[in-house]
């Protein structure tokens, strides 16, 4: 394609190809301390392309494809650029990654130890593991956690955090100093702004993490926590896992492991104060 | 069709099946089908009553009134459980 890159985020290489040279141009500023795919080799490629050969200049529109495309998907336009590279990204990971269980959920690290974060878009995973990597957790990635079949460890995929909507302003006010991308408003999302991970998640993003404590979280409710059964987990682990059904029984073995083995409570919370003071006192009382 | 009484039915080869009770509910992977089935009682209770052997329900009644202490057997609901395990290939109907 005319204009490209490759970065690696945590075990995954891509590269990504585009028509246009702004989304590559927004890639390489914001992933510009990340690795390259490790011999130069991408597991996914990303194509950015114009769904018209004129479409390139003419209300320019992205349609995203790559190794695996979802027909029929609606192009955002040029604007969008960058948010159309970040799905593109997480498309090839929720249709073909088969090396790892996904779990679409936010991750951070303390002590070797991993706490997984996972609920419906909304629900504040992205927002916490931001909360909580400012103050001194290693973040590990806000859309997948990779859990390891062979090991049951968790392995971070710290992507660019995407914020959406109130959580923009809440993290620009906490870590003034962060790498941001452009606002991006009016997505299908709402608005979009991304924000690079601080030094140390993507410094240590090849490091996996003992799985200790699964929270789902639900924002706008007063604080409220209470334990999940394993069962519960594992129903809602498999919805949240876009691969479940493709790794067939390696799947099946490493979630019922992961279900047995760590606890999990569904936390409420009513701003991000409380929820971080929760998060806290549930992370202590694990010892 | 064969009438519910009539009916024999037998288990799949245990090795074709993974099963990890955990609280209420147990997990049962199928490996010829690739499905995940959350089960509650009396399912698993049913996959350990059968044998590879087919057998009629009132031999399965009995075995199950008898291993589960049952207070109330009854048939048309045994058969009901029975068909919906075999429909989803956990047991085998003849």
């Amino acid at each position: 394609m005319r204009y490209s890159t490759r970065l690696r985020i945590g075990p995954v290489g891509f590269r990504v190809g585009s028509d246009w040279r702004a989304p590559i141009e927004q890639l390489d500023r914001l992933y510009r301390d990340y690795p390259r795919p490790d011999d130069g080799i991408a597991d996914f490629n990303v194509r950015l392309f114009a769904a018209r050969p004129w479409r390139r200049f003419v209300r320019p529109a992205v349609m995203i494809g790559g190794d695996y495309t979802i027909p029929d998907a609606l192009p955002l336009p040029l604007r969008l650029g960058l948010l159309a590279a970040e799905m593109g990204m997480n498309l090839q990971m929720a249709l073909a990654q088969r090396r790892y269980l996904l779990l679409h959920a936010s991750a951070v690290e303390r002590d070797g130890k991993a706490l997984v974060m996972t609920g419906v878009s909304g629900a504040g995973k992205s927002t916490l593991a931001t909360l909580l990597m400012a103050r001194g957790w290693r973040f590990m990635g806000d859309e997948f956690a990779l859990l390891d079949p062979e090991t049951g460890l968790i392995h971070g995929f710290p992507r660019l955090v995407s914020l959406k909507n109130e959580s923009v302003g809440v993290v620009e006010r906490l870590m003034p100093d962060a790498r941001f991308g452009p606002l991006l408003p009016g997505t299908p999302k709402g608005d979009i702004r991304h924000v690079v991970p601080d030094a140390r998640a993507i410094a240590a993003m090849d490091a996996p993490a003992q799985p200790a404590l699964i929270l789902f979280p639900r924002f706008g409710f007063a604080s409220e926590d209470r334990p999940v059964l394993p069962s519960e987990i594992f129903v809602r682990l498999t919805q949240a896992s876009s691969n479940y059904v493709a790794m067939a029984e390696r799947g099946f073995d490493a979630l019922t492991a992961l279900v047995q083995s760590i606890p999990a409570r569904a936390i409420d919370y009513p701003d991000t104060d409380a929820a971080v003071a929760l998060v806290e006192r549930l992370w202590g009382e694990l010892a | 069709m064969v009438e519910g009484k009539q009916k024999r039915y037998a288990r799949v080869p245990l090795s074709t099946l993974r099963i990890v009770p955990l609280d209420a509910m147990t997990l049962i992977y199928h490996r010829a089908s690739g499905q995940t089935h959350v089960v509650a009682s009396p399912v698993p209770e049913l996959i350990e009553i059968l044998d590879e052997t087919p057998r009629d329900v009132a031999a399965l009644l009995a075995r199950l009134t008898e291993q589960f202490d049952l207070d109330d057997p009854d048939e048309a609901a045994l058969i009901a459980r029975l068909d919906e395990l075999s429909d989803i290939g956990l047991a085998i109907r003849s």
